[in-house]
């Protein structure tokens, strides 16, 4: 049950601190958010200059980028996803401990971009996992990272522990693996995962 | 029993245990409550670098490779030793310079065997 926000701020003049379990517990986890190690193209330039000392993610407690996806909280897609590398950014998807984030990041992560046309890019991640931010940007700046980052903090701050919307790992009936795909013939099989691609897809006529 | 001298042990030995025991067992239940594990198949596989791991772990290496190690010593404890001895070079005396050249000998011997028993050759 939360506290009302006006009362919260008068008592904390007072000297007297309110909170409840579920604040208590996504300020923790949105305090120490860890990162995979894990650059796809020019955009992971970009994430790690977000990392360095000029525009510093660890201000936001972002900064302990694992090598392994058993100890990473987020994954940040930055850059062209192509065919041949989404079977492997899925499969590291599922492999990461739960509740797990993903920041698409840049124009290919979200849509495939200026290789949108391409035979051989994937026309954006979210077609396979479930993304929890788009940023926009070829590349997005270390700013629209930053930005990035923060808007998935408050979402996760957002969250509430029971009832809709709770964290996936709270949920016993959501699911814990997303099929990887596998090369087909002409493409990647299955081409969409529809739990996460609500979209229908665009039927294309024949003379196109 | 609370006159036996052991009691006061007994006691904080208990103590103790609760003080390691009780953290551990406030994590667990915390992770019970609030962080229950959702395995599947893909996350309990070994390998984690984004691949399926392919054959067995339990590869041999070729026994033919311990003479290319015993050859990498060759080379190595000659360098080793021909270093000092080129710093060390015209201060030496007949005897220390003859005494280098049976080891460095010894060595090439040791080179002329591999060749000629053509390891040196690419298989």
């Amino acid at each position: 049950m939360a506290v009302d926000e006006g009362l919260k701020i008068e008592l904390g003049k007072q000297g007297i601190f309110v909170t409840t379990i579920e604040e208590l517990y996504n300020w923790g986890r949105r305090s120490s958010i860890w990162p995979m190690q894990f650059g796809l193209a020019c955009c992971a330039i970009e994430m790690i200059a977000t990392t360095m000392a000029r525009y510093d993610l660890a201000r936001f407690g972002a900064e302990v980028f694992r090598p392994s996806p058993r100890q990473a909280d987020m994954m940040i897609i930055s850059g062209t996803v192509t065919k041949k590398m989404a079977p492997q950014v899925v499969r590291l998807y599922n492999q990461m401990a739960e509740p797990k984030y993903v920041i698409a990041m840049g124009a290919c992560a979200i849509s495939g971009g200026p290789f949108k046309q391409g035979y051989n890019v994937l026309k954006g991640i979210d077609r396979y996992i479930p993304v929890d931010v788009h940023i926009p940007g070829c590349p997005p700046r270390p700013e629209a990272l930053l930005h990035a980052f923060i808007t998935l903090q408050k979402k996760i701050d957002g969250q509430h522990l029971t009832g809709e919307g709770r964290p996936r790992h709270l949920d016993a009936n959501a699911p814990g693996e997303f099929p990887v795909p596998v090369q087909g013939e002409h493409d990647l099989e299955p081409s969409e995962n529809g739990l996460v691609w609500p979209l229908p897809a665009v039927k294309m006529g024949s003379g196109v | 029993m609370v006159s036996s001298p052991y009691f006061s042990l007994g006691v904080l030995f208990l103590v103790a245990l609760c003080f390691g025991l009780t953290p551990l067992a406030l994590a667990w239940l915390w992770a019970k409550a609030f962080s229950p594990a959702k395995p599947n198949a893909i996350k309990n596989a070994i390998y984690e670098c984004g691949l399926v791991s392919k054959g067995d772990a339990w590869v041999q290496f070729h026994s033919a490779y311990y003479l290319y190690a015993i050859i990498f010593m060759i080379f190595d404890v000659e360098a080793v030793f021909l270093l000092p001895f080129a710093v060390a070079f015209t201060g030496l005396g007949a005897s220390a310079c003859l005494a280098m050249l049976v080891f460095v000998l010894l060595l090439i011997e040791g080179l002329a065997w591999a060749w000629a028993k053509g390891i040196l050759t690419w298989a």
